[in-house]
């Protein structure tokens, strides 16, 4: 590569003294495309970690996400997003995710993998059960309790409300009640 | 908040703190834990605003204030009183709005007496049950409700100390709404009375002089001086003054007591409802405010409407007449309630049935996530969901999380990877140390694979109460699904598995509405339905525009009535995306928020008590003579059409109920609360106690802690000795958690990446160059930190960003903790909730993290058995046992 081309030279004699245009270009950075314009399709999305509540555009295309980052028309974050939101690309599309039912049976040392609806299946008896063998109609004094305090649940507090609305709802109609979110955590 | 002002949730909306012209920013490191908000603090900087900073550590958000103000964590009601105090001996007060718009002028009872007077704690104490008897904080000339207090008392002696209704989180139901109280109050409007609330407030918080401040928080005078000139300079007709808190105030055992002390002090000033005022708490999930909305709590229902209690709410009309109060919009909480009732059960629910009121489980005291934890290690509840949520190294006392797991007979968890919840039968800190035996742990596991939010639909509620929809990009892969789809077909499944079943502990789950249309390949519930069905429907079967419509007599359905509007005319209004440069600075039309869309509660106080601006430079919503409505730049926050001049009639009940001068209108007197009469289990205003774990004695009364904390008499959960007793120099320094910018939470949703790995790659300890020295400890070395819960290793950062404060004379460290670890993912390091133990607020049952004492020695911690072998030696050395730390 001749000296001349070197970017801090460019940038030290250029016009672009701040090395955020002409100076920072190569034949490779040239050819190259933002994901962004080459996507099918703009998704409207909301960041899923704090609740700053940054609004993100989500590029898709050939149904994957290629891309995510903030949309510039929210009153609230104008368009920003900080680490966390940025890398929310990763969050949704790497390696750490998992796809799988994982089962691990009582004293058992290692998970196996289970289909889901046979696990849906499995975890439906269990609630069943529990329920049963738990249930409270009624404490010693003779008050109505109608309840099971043999089945409890944690979260929330990263789902959308719709979600919290059907397992407020399902727990209620099966009478559990120690049913808790991060709001305490 | 709910209990000062009505409702629990923000005062105001992020962008509306450029309008401040001083932001107090304490209990909250916002420029890295919500830093995309911040960008409103620096506009209101760059408009000439003064910026305060007041922490333990020195962040980035002190680094950007104008001023900062380290503090001894733990004594933020110190620091705050003794504002109030200024407040009041310099007459800063804003006279005109605090004899309109709160209750200063309303007397009290004689009965009632101040913590002045009972050395530190209230009238009403009953010290056997840990619990307060508040009848005798109420307003003169007020009916007691027997119903929420006397009777629940007598179960309590029958059930010998057990669960109380008080201890079912009480407080929390005032997320929305006032206490129930009745009867009309008497006035002084001169606020001479001594019994006034004007003059008992200023009494209670007269100890707090600066020099007192200096003592308890370690702040110099004049540094805490400077922080009241600026507050009240900003403050009045033509300026306002904005606080911004997080979890830094609220986890502790006096944790709403600190918010109530702010809420006090912005009523005085005259900032609450106004634009560039108010209280912006900052809330650390995504939607976390939706699920106390819409919760996932055990002790309410949808919109903040109580769960009905064994003792009290035999029938719906005993549930209503004990929680509702007659007068302001809780007076409408039968229509709330029917209507929840009618969309759960549906045509089932008939006004026969009491519309199955009676379908409800009912409480027995509190069921909150801690006492759960001690039901799995006793064994009596069996089966656990954990949903999105990493309890293992996330809750306090995370090693009685793990071995609450360990009794169960069946866990779900349901995440993105395998984080430490679902793993801690095969890897947990117990199997390394040999406490548990991965083969003699008979709990079944499932994993269920989750979906992001780029794979399902649904809405969001930010921190300023306002819903934002996200749209699918596309379905799920594999096994993953979304919660949605997980509990409907969850649902689904049971009710088939039930059908036909004539047993009546079947009836409710095959008597709920459950037929969710379903779309795409993998049948996928329609989140749009279900968010019609939280709006809710007229009799015609229309969408519900406002909570307004609601019906009492079954002919309206609503899933959260607080949220009645969000599907108006059969539209998504959480999906409205209009650009904040295509209308004004408040931006109705971007999302929408609960109530009814307004931004700024209260607004009404934003104008005088004849509608008009207080000052033009501060105007937000005025009467419109004219046109007989409110208007301005928010929408009102205040029946439209009620004129400034409207007074109740005779007898007037809920809305009607409300003058035309009352900004708090889920208040049953409309007013903004400096005293509390009902409404909190301890007392009815802030008073400063030491946490749980303290090396110091609290200065101001002989009572040391909050006299009805939540403590818990474990083997797994010892205290700490009490300051200046034997043993209590074995843990001599002040712990604080906090988060950093690149990890969220317990971690679930970032360890696992690896942007945000590289940029935070292990876990830390912040210490300062003198505790460095006095304990042999070396920046990038490690550390061992240990309570008598349990023990903990991290790499040392030794940075003056942690200052050691004189406090009664004495110098005081800071242990600096991140809270994100596990031993899962990429970036890894120990749980700083292993140290923390459980001691709970009283009224939201939320845990003491934020403050407690430790002690820090060079090296690593111990592997296997010596593990515990350590912490044992440490309560050995300070004589620890089960009775340390519990004194009231
Ligand atoms: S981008 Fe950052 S500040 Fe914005 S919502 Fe996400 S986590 Fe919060």
């Amino acid at each position: 590569m001749a000296l001349d081309r070197w970017p801090v030279l460019r940038q030290l004699r250029g016009e672009d003294r701040l090395g955020r245009g002409a100076a920072v270009k190569s034949e490779r950075s040239e050819g190259l495309t933002p994901r962004t314009s080459s996507a099918d399709e703009v998704v409207k999305s909301i960041c899923p970690y704090c609740a700053v509540g940054c609004a993100q555009n989500v590029y898709v295309k050939d149904g994957r996400v290629v891309h995510i980052e903030g949309d510039p028309d929210s009153p609230v974050s104008r368009g920003r997003l900080c680490p966390k939101g940025s890398a929310s690309l990763q969050l949704t599309t790497g390696e750490a995710r998992l796809h799988k039912v994982l089962y691990r049976r009582p004293h058992g040392t290692d998970w196996e993998e289970l289909e889901l609806d046979r696990a849906m299946d499995m975890v439906a008896d269990r609630v069943l059960k529990t329920r049963s063998e738990t249930f409270e109609w009624e404490d010693g004094e003779g008050a109505r309790l109608r309840r099971t305090l043999g089945i409890a649940s944690l979260g929330g507090a990263t789902l959308d409300n719709e979600e919290n609305y059907l397992m407020k709802k399902l727990y209620t109609a099966l009478g559990a009640i120690q049913i808790e979110n991060q709001a305490r955590i | 908040m709910g209990t000062s002002f009505g409702r629990g949730g923000a005062t105001t909306f992020q962008q509306d703190l450029q309008n401040s012209d001083c932001i107090v920013i304490e209990g909250s490191n916002m420029a890295e834990c919500h830093p995309v908000g911040f960008q409103w603090v620096m506009e209101a900087k760059a408009r000439g605003a003064t910026v305060i900073h007041v922490d333990p550590r020195y962040t980035r958000t002190s680094a950007l204030a104008d001023v900062h103000v380290p503090l001894r964590a733990g004594t933020d009601i110190a620091f705050l009183g003794g504002i109030i105090n200024y407040v009041f001996e310099h007459e800063k007060y804003f006279r005109e709005y605090l004899v309109s718009y709160t209750n200063a002028t309303t007397i009290i009872n004689d009965r009632y007496l101040d913590t002045e007077d009972l050395d530190g704690v209230f009238s009403g104490l009953d010290r056997e049950n840990r619990t307060y008897d508040f009848h005798t904080w109420q307003y003169e000339g007020m009916e007691v409700q027997a119903a929420s207090g006397q009777r629940d008392e007598q179960y309590q002696d029958r059930a010998g100390g057990g669960g109380t209704v008080r201890h079912a989180a009480r407080g929390e139901s005032h997320g929305s709404g006032g206490a129930a109280i009745s009867g009309d109050p008497e006035h002084d409007p001169e606020m001479l009375h001594t019994r006034c609330v004007f003059q008992v407030v200023k009494r209670h918080f007269a100890r707090y002089t600066p020099a007192v401040v200096e003592e308890i928080c370690g702040v110099p005078q004049d540094l805490f001086l400077k922080v009241c000139e600026a507050v009240t300079s900003n403050s009045g007709r033509d300026r306002t003054t904005a606080f911004v808190y997080a979890v830094g105030w609220t986890q502790h055992t006096v944790g709403v007591q600190y918010i109530r002390t702010a809420a006090i002090l912005q009523l005085l000033l005259g900032n609450i409802g106004r634009p560039g005022g108010g209280i912006m708490a900052l809330r650390g999930h995504a939607s976390i405010q939706g699920s106390t909305d819409i919760p996932t709590l055990f002790n309410l229902l949808p919109g903040y409407i109580p769960m009905p209690h064994a003792h009290e709410h035999e029938s719906l009309d005993a549930f209503i007449e004990a929680d509702a109060p007659d007068k302001g919009y809780w007076g409408n909480m039968r229509a709330y309630t029917v209507s929840l009732l009618k969309a759960w059960w549906g045509a089932s629910a008939t006004d026969e049935n009491d519309f199955c009121f009676d379908y409800l489980p009912r409480l027995t005291g509190s069921h909150s996530t801690y006492e759960t934890v001690l039901a799995q290690m006793d064994g009596s509840c069996k089966g656990y969901f954990i949903v999105g949520e990493n309890p293992a190294v996330g809750s306090a006392n995370a090693r009685m999380q793990r071995l609450g797991m360990a009794k169960l007979d069946w866990l779900v968890v349901r995440d993105f990877s395998l984080i430490e919840s679902a793993t801690w039968w095969k890897d947990g800190p117990e199997i390394e140390s040999g406490e548990l035996r991965t083969e003699d742990i008979p709990t079944e596991v499932f994993f269920f694979p989750a979906a992001a939010h780029t794979e399902k639909n649904g809405s969001f509620t930010n921190t300023q109460r306002m819903l934002q929809w996200h749209f699918m990009a596309h379905e799920p892969e594999g096994a993953a699904r979304s919660d949605l789809w997980f509990y409907y077909h969850l649902g689904r499944i049971i009710r088939q598995k039930l059908a036909g079943s004539a047993d009546p502990m079947d009836r409710p789950v095959l008597d709920l509405t459950w037929d969710y249309p379903t779309e795409g390949s993998i049948e996928e519930p329609s989140a749009e339905a279900v968010l019609a069905e939280i709006n809710g429907w007229d009799p015609e079967g229309r969408p519900l525009a406002s909570y307004q419509q609601l019906k009492d007599d079954g002919s309206t359905s609503c899933g959260c009535w607080i949220y009645c509007g969000v599907y108006a005319d059969g539209v998504n209004q959480a999906a409205r995306r209009k650009p904040w440069h295509e209308q004004n600075w408040v931006a109705n039309e971007w999302g929408w928020a609960w109530p009814a869309n307004r931004r700024i509660l209260y607004n009404r106080a934003s104008a005088d008590p004849d509608g008009k601006p207080w000052s033009e430079r501060k105007a937000l919503v005025w009467w419109d003579e004219e046109k007989a409505e409110w208007a301005g730049h928010d929408i009102a926050d205040f029946s439209s059409t009620k004129p400034p001049g409207y007074r109740p009639p005779e007898g007037a009940t809920a809305e009607d109920a409300i003058s035309g001068t009352d900004p708090f209108v889920m208040q049953p007197d409309g007013k903004g609360w400096l005293f509390v009469p009902s409404g909190l289990t301890d007392g009815p205003l802030p008073t400063h106690y030491e946490p749980q774990d303290s090396p110091f004695r609290n200065p101001l009364y002989r009572q040391q802690r909050n006299p009805v904390r939540q403590v818990f008499k474990r083997k797994e959960n010892r205290y700490h000795p009490d300051p200046e007793s034997p043993g209590s120099d074995v843990f001599p320094y002040v712990v604080t958690t906090y988060r950093l910018t690149e990890h969220h939470t317990a971690g679930g949703m970032t360890r696992w990446l690896p942007y945000l790995s590289e940029l935070q790659p292990e876990f830390f300890c912040e210490v300062s160059p003198e505790l460095a020295a006095e304990r042999g400890l070396e920046h990038m070395g490690w550390a061992t930190v240990v309570t008598a819960r349990n023990v903990i290793e991290a790499r040392v950062m030794v940075t003056e960003r942690m200052t050691p404060l004189t406090v009664q004379g004495r110098t005081v460290h800071q242990i600096g903790l991140p809270y994100h670890w596990g031993p899962n993912g990429y970036s890894t390091g120990d749980a700083a909730n292993e140290l923390v133990g459980l001691s709970l607020d009283p009224n939201v049952h939320i845990q003491e993290a934020k403050a407690f004492t430790a002690d820090i020695r060079p090296g690593r911690r111990p592997r296997g058995p010596g593990r515990g072998a350590l912490v044992e030696e440490y309560q050995r050395r300070a004589g620890i046992g089960e009775e340390t730390g519990m004194a009231i």
